[in-house]
């Protein structure tokens, strides 16, 4: 099952401390870790609402411990203030949203991919977030590893959004041995510098993190701070350095950050543009499209944020129609949109029902319209 | 004089230079604090505070130098878990505000008392919202006329110790800052206890709850009231129309948090 191998991914990243309240699709995963995590010597925590469970992942991890959270929009909805705080205080932590479908409590029974927007925006303020979407089980194991690693490594929440289909999908997966995992740690900060010490926004790179419990006197503020730590609630200088700092920790790191695939894409007239659950159907439905003399490509953001602007203008250049193919109302339609700056006409196709997996048929059938 | 420097000065980022408003009891209670730890000997890299949003949660960050998180408004005992757990060797201390456990983070304050988690929680009371300009509490005392009741509040006041002790907290307590001899020896007596921790202060705001009593800007005044409002409790002596102050609860040897997880790692079969 896809949650399961999320769990077991996180632990093979070294995830030491997991925080959680049930919901539906996602409460395998924190099942899972509830026994597992105990084995591996971390720590699990059923919170009292998943607010809490987003602020202990943030203790846990000024703590010194590699610290995840799973849920599902709801649940998000919930730790939107502590995702903003983890943002602010380059907290490293990795939450996972087993998308279902909205709004409100909605059908937890479903699947969608309703949440997108929700990650990137559902906090205050402007801020960037990473973002990777399985599209299958051994995904969910191999992505929430790569997350582990990417917030590591910036000091920043990464999300593993996935959805029902993915999270209850059973397909064989494979574990690696640990010595064949490539495991990211936070850089931490040698030692006291004295007061000024730089230990947030570093203007290039990552600050060394001033972890708790040796000596090394941080101080964490959601408020806006210096890179030494010191609050100023009202310096505009310092607001406007502050979040384009955060902008560019992820921005200037996009070669490592930024995932894409590419398929049949070199003679393609049409993109099939999906993400998560919804590709599968894409590549198969690319596929077919190829076995019937169809020139059509598939691109899929693997990484949904940062969003592959530069590679949708650079497509949209070369083909004649974006196909955006997606279990929501349109939401990465309308960055393919704007990416694609009116050179190539962008088409919006979602499932005939929303919260069901796409049929191959209805995108070979959207593509052949597009020709 | 230049020579000498005040004795919990070093406990200090850069100096003691809090800038609140005239007459706060958020120094004395810093002071209290302070002094607890200073007579405990133990050292203060040791400790780390999580604090809240609004006046109390200025009183460690970022003036106490040792680690410090501060955090969103309400979040501080949820913080604080996550961090006691991934680091159970060092003393987590929570300042927070009414606002913080008596009303947004009140879930977590009766959730962090279940736990019984080996953190100390100190709620700084001082019945009003400060910061925001003297909005109604959960704490603010019936018919109080504040900035969101001009009509008096029409709500009952929290009893925040009462709250804890339901909660199962095994060390609840209540001083004000009048009493600071008494809130230092029994924050001295909470670092030792292996539970959770709660100590209420009864504080003044002067600006914004003074003006409510008629005392606006008159901190002797109000600490003076705090004094003859309260009364020393003890199982045998309730005082209806006082406040009672006190250690209410003192129960030792009910499971706590961080060494019933070394139990389950270790039925788990992990071995370091």
């Amino acid at each position: 099952m896809g949650n399961l191998a999320c769990a077991e991914g996180a632990l093979a990243a070294g995830c030491q401390f997991y925080a959680g309240y049930p919901i539906t699709p996602a409460s395998e995963i924190m099942q899972h870790m509830s026994g597992r995590i105990f084995q591996e010597g971390g720590t699990f925590l059923q919170t009292e609402d998943e607010i809490a469970a987003m602020a202990s992942v943030i203790g846990a991890s000024w703590g010194g411990a590699k610290a995840m959270t799973a849920t599902c929009g709801p649940g998000i909805s919930l730790m939107q203030e502590n995702i903003g705080l983890a943002v602010m205080t380059e907290t490293p932590c990795v939450i996972v949203n087993v998308q279902r479908g909205g709004p409100s409590t909605g059908s937890t029974g479903l699947s969608s991919q309703g949440d997108l927007f929700q990650v990137k925006y559902g906090s205050q303020g402007d801020y960037p977030v990473i973002a990777i979407a399985p599209s299958s089980p051994q995904e969910m194991y191999e992505h929430t590893i790569w997350a582990f690693n990417k917030s590591e490594k910036y000091r920043t929440p990464v999300f593993v959004l996935s959805d029902r289909l993915v999270g209850h999908m059973s397909e064989s997966v494979d574990f690696y041995l640990p010595e064949d995992i490539n495991i990211e740690n936070r850089k931490i900060r040698e030692k006291y510098d004295g007061p000024g010490q730089e230990m947030f926004l570093s203007p290039e790179g990552v600050a060394p993190m001033p972890v708790f419990g040796r000596g090394l006197k941080a101080h964490v503020t959601g408020s806006s701070h210096y890179p030494d730590g010191s609050r100023n609630v009202a310096d505009a200088e310092l607001m406007d350095y502050i979040i384009k700092t955060l902008k560019n920790k992820i921005e200037r790191s996009l070669k490592d950050i930024s995932l894409t695939e590419k398929e049949y894409m070199e003679d393609a007239e049409i993109a099939v543009v999906s993400w998560g659950s919804t590709f599968r159907s894409c590549l198969s439905a690319v596929k077919d499209c190829r076995s019937m003399g169809l020139p059509a490509g598939s691109f899929r953001p693997v990484t949904v944020w940062p969003f592959p602007e530069n590679e949708i203008r650079e497509i949209s250049e070369k083909v004649k129609t974006i196909i955006v193919c997606e279990n929501n109302m349109g939401q990465l339609y309308h960055m393919v949109r704007s990416a694609a700056l009116d050179k190539a006409k962008v088409v919006f196709l979602p499932p005939e029902k929303l919260g069901t997996l796409i049929k191959p048929a209805r995108i070979v059938e959207k593509v052949r319209e597009a020709l | 004089m230049s020579d000498f420097d005040h004795p919990l000065k070093k406990y200090f980022r850069n100096g003691i230079n809090y800038k609140t408003c005239p007459g706060c009891g958020n120094g004395i209670i810093s002071a209290s604090i302070l002094r607890a730890i200073d007579s405990s000997g133990k050292d203060f890299d040791s400790f780390a505070f999580v604090s809240g949003i609004g006046c109390s949660g200025w009183i460690p960050s970022p003036f106490y130098n040792t680690d410090v998180l501060h955090v969103t408004h309400g979040r501080a005992i949820a913080a604080a878990t996550g961090l006691k757990l991934a680091l159970p060797e060092i003393n987590v201390m929570v300042i927070a505000g009414d606002g913080d456990t008596g009303a947004i983070g009140g879930n977590h304050l009766i959730h962090g008392a279940r736990r019984n988690i080996n953190i100390t929680v100190i709620t700084v009371n001082n019945r009003i919202y400060g910061m925001t300009g003297g909005q109604a509490a959960p704490t603010t005392p019936r018919f109080s006329p504040t900035s969101s009741s001009p009509f008096g509040t029409i709500e009952r006041p929290f009893d925040l110790c009462r709250i804890v002790e339901a909660a199962g907290g095994t060390f609840v307590a209540r001083w004000t800052t009048f009493h600071t001899r008494q809130l230092s020896a029994t924050i001295r007596k909470a670092l030792d206890h292996k539970g959770f921790s709660f100590i209420e202060v009864l504080s003044q705001c002067p600006v914004h709850y003074g003006k409510i009593e008629g005392m606006r800007g008159n901190a002797p005044a109000m600490m003076e009231q705090l004094r003859d409002n309260t009364y020393v409790w003890k199982p045998d002596t309730v005082k209806n129309d006082k406040i009672p102050v006190g250690i209410f609860v003192h129960e030792m040897g009910i499971p706590e948090m961080t060494s019933e997880i070394e139990r389950l790692r270790i039925k788990a079969g992990y071995h370091e």
